[in-house]
């Protein structure tokens, strides 16, 4: 069966509970979910999975932009097939957040391929480390202001 | 007197005299043993030129090996990241002596598409010593064929490498 957008309706209860905490775009079809407080990040993710039933963290990504970092997260819900992406901004100067791999431990491997390559930090995570570039590379390479160090990042051996 | 003066008339036309050097040589140039391992997409090729179209097994190079301690040939098909780099420097390490190793592709010989880029390691000549490049982006099987039977002669003559490298 084919995934469907959270429907609004869900998204409008939602804001009930966190009238000043998240936003969306009504005006979109498929309005992504923009959580503005980090503090109650954990609080959000948690009730989208024993409310809404995300049972699954299909993605982790992030985006740099001007003058913030952005994590986006989609969530699956394999019982009523829906979907729904997550969004929060970050400090250039403090990437941190905290891990969701005790809510969903797919989350692990997503959150150490964004720590390699955007460099978020992802406080709490069991296992920080980089995954796909070598342990000695130095800097986070798909970060607008990555300067590559020397060929391949790593100092001749 | 030379060598083949002793041997009896009769036996002139059936036994052939060389050294031990040109008998091994020979040997091995005849049979070399790749050792199975693709990098990405150039070891598509590599694996049609050992399939039946192109038949690698014509010139007695079909018996890829799962395991470097039988091999004697490393063809590097594809792109070497540096994260890939211990890995295939371990295996070339674990080969015996004589070994020989193709550089397959542009990936291979400098990097290809991805020279500039964080990850790959702008060729192979980087990590291992290499005999024998091959360019293309994929090879045809064909090139792949083709450079075996260079590194063929390679192996017979060794000396003509030399010459062309003063
Ligand atoms: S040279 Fe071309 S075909 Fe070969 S591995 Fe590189 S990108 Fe792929």
């Amino acid at each position: 069966m084919k995934r469907k957008y959270l429907a609004k309706d869900k998204l409008y209860a939602l804001k009930k509970d966190f009238p000043s905490e998240m936003d969306f775009d009504d005006t979109l079809e498929k309005p992504t979910l923009i959580i503005l407080k980090q503090q109650v990040f954990v609080e959000i993710m948690h009730t989208l999975k024993i409310r809404y039933k995300f049972d699954m963290l299909s993605n982790i990504t992030a985006v740099d932009y001007d003058d913030h970092f952005e994590v986006v997260y989609d969530l699956a819900n394999r019982t009523n097939n829906e979907e729904l992406m997550v969004k929060i901004a970050l400090a250039k100067t403090d990437p941190n957040i905290p891990t969701l791999t005790k809510l969903w431990p797919e989350a692990d491997f997503q959150e150490r391929e964004q720590y390699d390559l955007m460099g978020i930090n992802f406080l709490g995570h069991p296992n920080l480390q980089r995954i796909l570039l070598p342990d000695d590379f130095i800097g986070h390479p798909l970060q607008k202001s990555y300067k590559q160090v020397e060929k391949g990042g790593i100092s001749e051996k | 007197m030379e060598i083949v003066d002793l041997v009896p008339e009769v036996l002139k036309n059936n036994v052939m005299i060389t050294t031990i050097d040109g008998l091994f040589k020979w040997a091995r140039s005849n049979s070399l043993w790749p050792l199975t391992s693709g990098l990405s997409c150039c070891a598509i090729e590599m694996m049609c030129a050992a399939a039946a179209r192109f038949d690698l097994a014509r010139f007695g190079y079909e018996v890829f090996r799962p395991s470097p301690r039988q091999a004697d040939l490393f063809i590097v098909a594809g792109t070497l990241t540096w994260k890939m780099a211990p890995p295939l420097k371990r295996l070339y390490e674990q080969m015996p002596e004589p070994k020989y190793v193709i550089a397959m592709g542009s990936c291979a010989n400098a990097g290809g598409p991805f020279a500039d880029a964080y990850s790959v390691v702008p060729g192979i000549d980087k990590i291992i010593p290499v005999d024998v490049f091959i360019p293309g982006c994929p090879p045809r099987p064909e090139a792949l064929i083709y450079g075996m039977l260079q590194l063929k002669e390679k192996i017979r003559h060794p000396e003509i490498v030399q010459r062309t490298a003063k």
